[in-house]
């Protein structure tokens, strides 16, 4: 992407330290006027921000948290029941904190859905979409061992069951569980572990964000056409433009983060996480945090060995089978630019992949309720289908789907909005 | 070695080379062996593995009746099985099962009445329902597991869902007629 007007500061003393250690310019270059941005970027295009508003959110928030916060299975929740009641603000903290992941989560999902309709993880951004993928599994990391820190029912039996996923690889499946639990079963050890972690990893998310931004500056933002920004015609400068635009939606979204937070502060998490854990009592079912559900859904959903029919050759048993779908199906993103083989980027102008991104987000919808559900009637035979169809739709949808669909003619420029193509009549 | 003879005369392998593969490989284990003490922290320390045993008073325990113990930081159901449970359990057909063992392997000898199995769920670690009256006993008369629906037989058995393995039987020993210590 070109580039818009170098800096140059007026200030004698800013020029001076400019010279010496330019990270003015840096920024400058980076979100400033001189970082030139497609002139039609929609509100699609907001939620990046808005993840890194989160980002700072979670940080502020946990880094507070933290130092009222004991990592000791005796008191670990009776310290946050303190942070609570009694510390000043405690609630509020503790409240921005919990649904600020949620948020974070929405954000993201929301930013990665962007991605997929607009085509955006297609060449030239391939190595930029696959960063946002490793941010994407740091998230998780982070927010599971986020969820374990207040030791209630679902923190401990959410983290005794992820953790027994490393179970399922064969030969060193137990060992390596018992080196994440330090122990015999999740247990002292296995929290300070974790919030040692839960520490650290939103700081090398930061690193991953440094990365994913450079990435994005050397191509440009992609947008809703698709086409490449030629000319300056194209192009607007960040600032004052998107930076306006980014603090709008920043406004919009703390307008809902704080219905949330002050009228709902709870609605996004269990009950039962209100209750001290208990190693010898499983509760009634155990369902992770709401953005974990679609793949919850997906390892349930799997209860068949994978084997010859009708003898007893098991090649993958059902445990490991459902683990290596759950983790495949997000190890799967980081082919997607190499499964989609279509040479169009935007959905705007691929009139069938457009329907089939909506099936996709309705199979996504419909895994995330399965796996909020109790593994009984109906319940596993739709989780069975939405796996299936979720793996379909990158596996065998997406590269045919390139190869036949008949695209819309694309425009000749952003500029310029005439269709590139032999028009016939208008 | 021919090639080492070469590169004293200077052709592809140099002395030089040499050095520099001695200097990398040496490098190479000094990292491996830096990188193992912080690894290895993670397993389980001296005092967790200096694992406690437990004394079970089973005298306590009537028939058809159940109780859950804690051992390391995990359930352990005994169950005073009545006649009829006996019979049920030992009237499967071993080649039935999934996870091939007989209720018999499974108790010490001359106690069947007494079933003494780890109360983890083999598929991912949460204490199946069952022992407590009320409790939802599943399929076959024994253990359900509610997380991800695995039910066991009475006599810990895997029989349907996800979890592969029998309800594990851990090491423990009678030390009377009424009391076992367990680990
Ligand atoms: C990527 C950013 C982060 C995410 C997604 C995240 C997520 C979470 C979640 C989901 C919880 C459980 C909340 C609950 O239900 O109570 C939690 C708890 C906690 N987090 Fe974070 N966190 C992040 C960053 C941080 C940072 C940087 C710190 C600084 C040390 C921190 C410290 C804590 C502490 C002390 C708790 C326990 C108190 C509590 O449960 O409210 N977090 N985190
Ligand atoms: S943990 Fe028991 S069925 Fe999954």
């Amino acid at each position: 992407m070109g580039h818009g007007p170098a800096f140059e500061p007026k200030n004698g003393a800013v020029k001076w330290f400019n010279d010496r250690l330019p990270i003015l310019s840096l920024l400058h270059g980076a979100l400033g006027p001189g970082y030139m941005a497609p002139r039609n970027l929609n509100y699609w295009w907001n939620f990046g921000s808005l993840a890194g508003l989160c980002l700072v959110i979670q940080l502020l928030t946990g880094i507070v948290l933290a130092m009222h916060y004991t990592p000791d299975t005796l008191v670990a929740f009776d310290s946050v029941e303190r942070i609570m009641r009694d510390v000043n603000y405690g609630w509020l903290m503790r409240y921005m904190h919990a649904n600020g992941a949620s948020f974070f989560f929405i954000a993201v999902y929301i930013h990665i859905l962007r991605g997929l309709y607009y085509g955006s993880y297609k060449a030239p951004r391939e190595v930029l979409w696959m960063l946002g993928l490793v941010i994407f599994l740091l998230m998780m990391a982070t927010a599971f061992m986020g969820y374990v820190l207040p030791w209630g029912q679902m923190s401990f039996w959410g983290a005794t069951v992820i953790t027994n996923l490393f179970s399922a690889i064969p030969v060193v499946g137990d060992s390596i569980v018992t080196l994440l639990w330090g122990g015999f079963s999740v247990d002292n050890p296995t929290l300070n572990r974790f919030f040692s972690l839960h520490y650290l990893l939103p700081f090398v998310i930061i690193g991953v964000v440094i990365l994913h931004i450079w990435a994005l500056h050397l191509p440009g933002s992609n947008n809703p056409l698709g086409i490449d920004a030629k000319d300056d015609a194209d192009k607007i400068p960040f600032h004052p433009y998107y930076t306006t635009k980014d603090i709008f939606g920043i406004g919009v979204f703390l307008l809902f983060f704080c219905a949330f937070l002050f009228y709902a502060p709870n609605a996004m998490g269990h009950p039962d996480n209100y209750i001290p854990a208990n190693p010898l009592v499983t509760p009634d079912s155990i369902v992770p945090e709401w953005y974990f559900l679609p793949f919850y859904a997906i390892l349930r959903s799997i209860t068949f060995d994978l084997g010859i029919p009708f003898t007893d050759i098991v090649f993958i048993p059902a445990k490991l089978l459902g683990v290596i779908a759950m983790f495949g199906s997000i190890l799967l993103l980081f082919f997607l630019p190499w499964l989609d083989t279509s040479k169009v980027r935007s959905a705007k102008f691929r009139p069938t992949y457009k329907i089939l991104f909506w099936f996709f987000v309705v199979d996504m919808v419909i895994l995330t309720i399965v796996g909020g559900k109790k593994p009984e009637g109906i319940w596993p035979v739709v989780g069975l289908i939405g796996t299936f169809y979720y793996f379909a739709h990158f596996l065998v949808i997406m590269p045919i789907l390139g190869k036949i669909e008949k695209t819309l003619p694309l425009p000749e420029s952003i500029a310029n909005p005439v269709i590139k193509a032999p028009q016939k009549g208008i | 070695m021919s090639t080492i003879d070469q590169s004293i005369h200077g052709d592809d392998v140099t002395r030089r080379d040499m050095i520099h593969l001695g200097t990398a490989g040496v490098g190479a284990i000094g990292a491996a062996a830096a990188i193992w003490p912080f690894v290895h922290q993670m397993n389980p320390a001296a005092d967790t593995l200096a694992l406690a045993t437990v004394e079970v008073d089973l005298s306590q325990i009537g028939e058809g009746e159940g109780v859950v113990i804690m051992w390391r930081g995990k359930p352990v159901f005994v169950r005073h099985r009545t006649a009829a449970e006996i019979a049920e359990a030992e009237g499967v057909d071993v080649s039935s099962l999934a996870d091939k063992q007989s209720d018999g392997e499974r108790v010490k000898p001359g106690k069947a009445q007494w079933l003494v199995i780890s109360g983890v769920c083999t598929h991912l670690g949460c204490v199946p329902l069952g022992t407590k009256p009320g409790d939802e006993k599943g399929e076959y008369d024994g253990w359900f597991c509610p997380c991800h629906g695995s039910h066991y037989d009475i006599s810990g058995r895997i029989r349907k869902g996800p979890a592969p393995k029998n309800l594990e039987v851990p090491a423990y020993a009678f030390t009377s007629d009424t009391t076992i210590i367990i680990g």
